[in-house]
């Protein structure tokens, strides 16, 4: 198991205005070109955001993947895939392993692995844009109704 | 000291990782009768398919064993275990001590008696639970020009070795015992749906039905099934089924009763010797009752219960339920719990549309949600899980729960907030 420091973000629906600008900034965090033009005209096929914005009546919140300690999404995955990185604490996907047998959507609680879109059969979920210094959906929430923190485990 | 641990299947891998992480002193040696150690036995069908190539096999790479002082003996069949003497005897006569042992040897494939087979000398007949299998298979297609395959079984094994051959081009014909494929976990609904998938993909399916002959003298050549069909083939795969490979621990004195008998910390009857996932029946004194179930997640979270037990670290295992998921001709399916509605006192909740082909079905009993069907449409499958095996009382929303856009946000706020928080341990206590 991990120890020391790892990233989390922090969902506060009690913020959430149901904006989705999340959607939107994960998108293009995670597109070839970056821009939020080009992606909406060229590569929406292939993308989806990997946080799902839930509402209903006046309750709204961004959710996105866990992390969890205890992931059970690592323990169903047949392939490997699924896994832990020791350096950041994060669950990844490996692309290249996953066959797309969607046991990792079966068994995440949060509900919050997609099956990959377009060419990309393959699970798709949140990385923690462990690239950058803030995750582009924290970042880009207006109302901080996502945050990042840090736990110690 | 060492670990032995037999078997290298998903609870022996996990139960070698939960032992390193608590111990990095001791030896840990793992053994395996197959001659590769560290592949995924799920993906032998992928192999088959030329979906998955040699180098995705592997769940655990060699360098992976190799980095956290992991021994591995391959081709090593355990015949026989000594408790007396803590030693296991392998086929070749080698003796090999222990200080703790887990017994992860997984399942055999059943083979039913059939007029006419004898598989070890008929050639074109298989079982199917084996790299090497899939590779015999695949070796024996294209030396034979085998153009066309009968596939007896229509359960997850069956049909994922039927959707291996399809892509290679072949003609599959599955025969069935029970009146529909997937019957374990499936209704008639969800099994009609993939059962015409698989028609749409010039699959033959023969439900109500057996191999009652097999014909051929040194290769197989034809079968008979029991509605007196005939059947031309030249090649059979077995897929009926899995039981606990436990036949090595007759005279050992562990106790086993279908699989091994392993109480909530995987320990056997036996001191120092454990038992997890396929070969293992757990006994479930909640429950008062003991069983196998033998799907993927179950075996790694025993290995893992059974690794911490073995490392010294008291550990309880919850107790699983069944659950698969699996594609099928284009098909995404999940079954979780108890999917079927002849339990009493049930409630059943059903979704369909005819021309998405989507099918799904909700089990309620007692307030609760204990199982439930997707198919189609698996999106978000897994808040229900979490609901089943957190058995929340889902009475206050149970309207919402067939909803196209159910999520997190219709769960009591309370359990929403603890499951955002992480507070809910799913699988350990």
């Amino acid at each position: 198991m991990v120890k020391g420091m790892r990233k989390k973000i922090l969902v506060k629906e009690e913020y959430c205005i149901g904006c989705r600008l999340c959607e939107i900034y994960c998108v293009t965090a995670h597109s070839q070109s970056k821009n939020l033009i080009r992606v909406f005209r060229y590569e929406l096929g292939e993308l989806a955001p990997a946080v799902i914005v839930e509402e209903r009546e006046y309750t709204t919140f961004a959710v996105q993947c866990r992390h969890c300690e205890e992931a059970s999404c690592v323990r169903a995955c047949i392939t490997g895939a699924m896994h832990r990185d020791s350096s950041t604490g994060a669950v990844y996907v490996d692309r290249d392993k996953c066959v797309g047998c969607w046991m990792c959507i079966m068994v995440c609680p949060y509900g919050v692995i997609k099956r990959g879109t377009g060419s990309n059969k393959v699970a798709s979920k949140c990385d923690l844009c462990l690239d950058r210094e803030l995750p582009a959906c924290v970042e880009n929430c207006p109302n901080e109704a996502l945050v990042l923190t840090e736990v110690n485990e | 000291m060492r670990y032995l641990i037999i078997g290298t299947g998903p609870a022996g891998i996990a139960a070698a990782e939960k032992i390193r992480g608590l111990d990095e002193e001791n030896e840990i040696l793992m053994l395996t009768s197959e001659e590769i150690a560290g592949y995924s036995k799920p993906l032998i069908t992928y192999f088959l398919g030329r979906k998955v190539n040699e180098d995705r096999m592997f769940y655990r790479p060699p360098w992976y064993f190799e980095e956290r002082n992991i021994s591995v003996m391959t081709s090593t069949k355990v015949i026989e275990v000594n408790p007396a003497k803590k030693l296991v005897i392998t086929e070749s006569g080698e003796a090999i001590n222990y200080d703790r042992l887990l017994i992860a040897t997984g399942g055999l494939p059943i083979v039913p008696e059939i007029e006419g087979l004898n598989p070890s000398e008929m050639e074109g007949v298989f079982t199917f639970t084996q790299w090497k299998d899939s590779k015999d298979v695949a070796k024996y297609i294209t030396d034979n020009d085998v153009t066309e395959a009968v596939v007896l079984g229509g359960g997850l094994i069956g049909l994922k070795t039927t959707e291996a051959l399809l892509e290679l081009g072949l003609k599959v014909s599955i025969v069935e015992l029970s009146d529909r494929i997937l019957s374990n976990t499936f209704d008639k609904k969800a099994s009609m749906i993939v059962t015409s998938a698989l028609q749409k993909r010039g699959c033959n399916v023969y439900t109500n039905d057996t191999i009652v002959q097999v014909k051929g003298k040194k290769k197989i050549t034809k079968v008979v099934l029991k509605s007196g069909r005939e059947i031309k083939t030249k090649l059979l795969i077995i897929a009926i089924g899995v039981k606990p490979n436990v036949g090595f621990l007759k005279e050992s004195g562990v106790r086993v009763n279908r699989g091994v008998v392993v109480n909530e910390h995987m320990e056997t009857n036996i001191t120092d010797i454990f038992a997890a996932g396929d070969c293992a029946e757990f006994y479930d004194p909640r429950l008062g009752k003991s069983s196998t179930i033998a799907i993927w997640p179950v075996a790694f979270s025993e290995g893992e219960v059974a690794g911490y037990n073995m490392a010294g670290e008291r550990v309880s295992y919850q107790g699983g339920i069944p659950m698969n998921s699996v594609e099928i001709a284009g098909v995404a399916t999940i079954s979780v719990g108890n999917t079927s509605a002849e339990v009493e006192n049930v409630e059943i909740l059903e979704y369909e549309s005819d021309k998405r082909s989507v099918y799904k079905k909700l089990v309620i009993k007692d307030g609760k949600l204990v199982g439930a069907v997707f198919v189609g449409d698996i999106d978000r499958a897994g808040i229900y899980t979490g609901l089943i095996l957190q058995k929340v009382d889902v009475s206050s929303f149970k309207d919402d729960l067939m909803r196209d856009d159910f999520g997190l946000v219709y769960l009591p706020k309370e359990y929403r907030k603890k499951l955002m928080e992480g507070e809910l341990k799913v699988w350990l206590e």
